[in-house]
């Protein structure tokens, strides 16, 4: 198969680029284990969780899926890059398969994840994260996490390749992004929110992948006036169908979007 | 055989307002080189991203080595290298890794890639920038790195969009010398330019064209002539200007022109040196000494003028395109 082959050759050139500049994957992992750090220092002590092991148990999956779902601003400045450069303009004239370079862009966008993850898993253990499940229940959390991540960076491909300018890709990245992360379970327990929020932030894919990874790390999520709802019963399912969503509409406009880019 | 044919392009961008191409058709013989010349805005990139299957045209038709572009694009790419206006290989990497990623995806096999990739740094004379990113070469190197990375397979015919523009002279001489050297090996080219002198020293044939639309094609010298051959020009005193129209139309048997600000009299003639001498003589006899006085062949900046009434210059439809082709 030679578009296998030609997503296996840009897949790899993304890693080479990572190797040639250690910066990104330095910076890529520095921003999420200080916000382990801070979140777990500044807030921890004055958020009361009612669980053993105390915030840092709740903390880390929040920040384990803010972090993944920031894999869109990552592929959206990326690609944004390539085009400023000319570089997809090369591609394009290539004899290669039209999709590769997206495919390859967005795998090597989750690769990249699985080091940031890594690394996030063993900082947290140092500041107290003790998942009580076990092995094979964290270690689907985290390809939950990956895939995720996945599906978020399709979404990222259209963005990157929609935008004029890699500045607006950056900024339009954060209003998608910050909002999602924050209005939502992942750094403060819903039921303190106005009810309206409550119901936002309980059916907000990054609250179900949040529940989802908490219940998969042995916690008990905690609901207030959406208790009972079907995202806060069901957040793995809820996840699993919203990621399905996600791929479905972004993976075709994407491609359709790299194949008349120019149009 | 035409290894590139285009008919009756139309290319329009935000919905009709912008016509970057308005009919334009253009071919070139197998083996030759055409250079499609003109100023921002022309239409000339957007030609080029047609042909090489980039941009789809509202209309027309083109194929290329025989190929419909529109038809098959993905058997066209096969037989194409494109070498654009932005050097467009990655910065990060080095001349090397970016040659055998392109030759992999050429699907020659890492073997094979690494073969071609370092015949092609000796060729270019980059082999010893071979291991160093291309964020530390200059210009040219770029430029010549680009240019490499579009001849790794040989292909049948090879489209340069604009390979100089922003180089420095000494840049722009090695990069004539590279295309030079591709085009005595027989490739089959199509260049595009916006300078005059560019087109004059690489194409056997040019197309000038403006508003997206061919408005002449020939040789150089065939262009050349149709602006009617030399002419005859002489600077003088302000007291002698009107006499010395008299004498230079007399010589020259046509209407003698006047630049009043330089106090250029011109006129076109066919006798070449025979006419200098004959005005010179008859000047002398009248009493007039000539500040300057010479014979100017028309340059490719004279041909514009005369086909287009309009100098070479930057217009809105390149902004649009501009915009559109670097997205």
């Amino acid at each position: 198969m030679s578009a296998v082959n030609d997503i296996y050759i840009i897949t790899r050139r993304q890693l080479l680029l990572l190797s040639r500049v250690p910066e990104v994957l330095i910076f890529s992992t520095i921003q999420p284990v200080m916000f382990v750090l801070l979140f777990r220092y500044v807030f921890g002590g004055s958020i009361d969780t009612g669980q053993p092991g105390g915030y840092v148990q709740l903390l880390m999956p929040g920040i384990f899926v803010q972090t993944v779902a920031f894999t869109l601003a990552g592929t959206a400045s990326g690609l944004a890059e390539d085009m400023k450069k000319g570089l997809i303009d090369r591609f394009r004239s290539l004899p290669i398969s039209q999709s590769a370079l997206v495919i390859g862009r967005t795998l090597g966008d989750s690769l990249l994840n699985i080091v940031v993850l890594a690394v996030m898993g063993i900082a947290g253990y140092i500041v107290g994260w003790r998942p009580s499940a076990g092995l094979a229940n964290v270690a689907l959390g985290f390809l939950f996490l990956l895939f995720f991540g996945y599906a978020l960076s399709w979404v990222g491909v259209l963005v990157g390749l929609s935008a004029s300018d890699a500045r607006v890709v950056q900024n339009v990245s954060f209003i998608v992004t910050f909002p999602l992360t924050f209005l939502s379970n992942a750094f403060a327990p819903t039921t303190g929110m106005p009810r309206a929020l409550q119901y936002f932030a309980e059916w907000n894919p990054v609250s179900t992948m949040v529940a989802a990874c908490r219940e998969l790390f042995g916690l008990e999520n905690q609901f207030g006036a959406t208790a009972g709802s079907f995202p806060s019963e069901h957040p793995l399912t809820t996840s699993l169908i919203y990621m399905l969503i996600i791929m479905l509409i972004f993976i075709p406009l994407s491609l359709r979007k790299y194949r008349n880019y120019a149009d | 055989m035409k290894s590139v044919i285009a008919e009756n392009l139309v290319k329009t961008y935000d919905k009709g307002n912008v016509r970057a191409l308005d009919g334009l058709s253009l071919d070139v013989e197998e083996g030759t080189v055409l250079s499609v010349l003109g100023p921002n805005g022309a239409g000339k990139t957007t030609v080029v991203r047609i042909l090489t299957t980039l941009l789809r045209a509202d209309s027309g038709s083109a194929s290329v080595a025989g190929i419909d572009v529109i038809k098959n694009p993905e058997k066209v790419r096969e037989v194409i290298g494109l070498s654009g206006q932005y050097a467009a290989v990655d910065e990060i990497l080095t001349g090397y890794d970016n040659l055998v990623m392109f030759g992999e995806l050429y699907h020659l096999g890492k073997k094979q890639a690494v073969v071609r990739a370092n015949e092609l740094l000796e060729r270019f004379s980059l082999t010893e920038a071979a291991k160093r990113p291309i964020k530390t070469y200059s210009g040219g190197m770029r430029r010549r790195l680009d240019l490499a990375a579009s001849l790794i397979v040989k292909p049948k015919v090879l489209f340069l969009d604009e390979p100089t523009t922003g180089l420095d002279p000494r840049g722009r001489q090695e990069m004539w010398g590279v295309i030079q050297e591709l085009v005595k090996g027989g490739v089959t080219l199509l260049l595009t330019t916006q300078y005059l002198e560019e087109a004059d020293q690489l194409a056997d044939d040019i197309a000038v064209i403006d508003t997206g639309k061919v408005i002449a094609r020939g040789t150089s010298d065939a262009l050349k002539k149709q602006v009617g051959g030399e002419r005859l020009e002489v600077v003088v005193e302000q007291v002698h200007v009107a006499k010395t129209m008299e004498i230079v139309a007399a010589v020259s048997g046509h209407k003698a022109a006047l630049d009043e600000g330089l106090r250029l009299i011109s006129a076109p003639v066919s006798t070449g040196s025979a006419a200098l001498f004959e005005v010179l003589k008859a000047l002398d006899s009248a009493g007039i000494h000539a500040l300057d006085v010479g014979l100017k062949r028309p340059s490719l900046d004279d041909v514009f003028l005369s086909l287009t009434g309009h100098a070479a210059e930057e217009k809105k439809e390149e902004i649009a395109e501009k915009k559109r082709g670097r997205k």
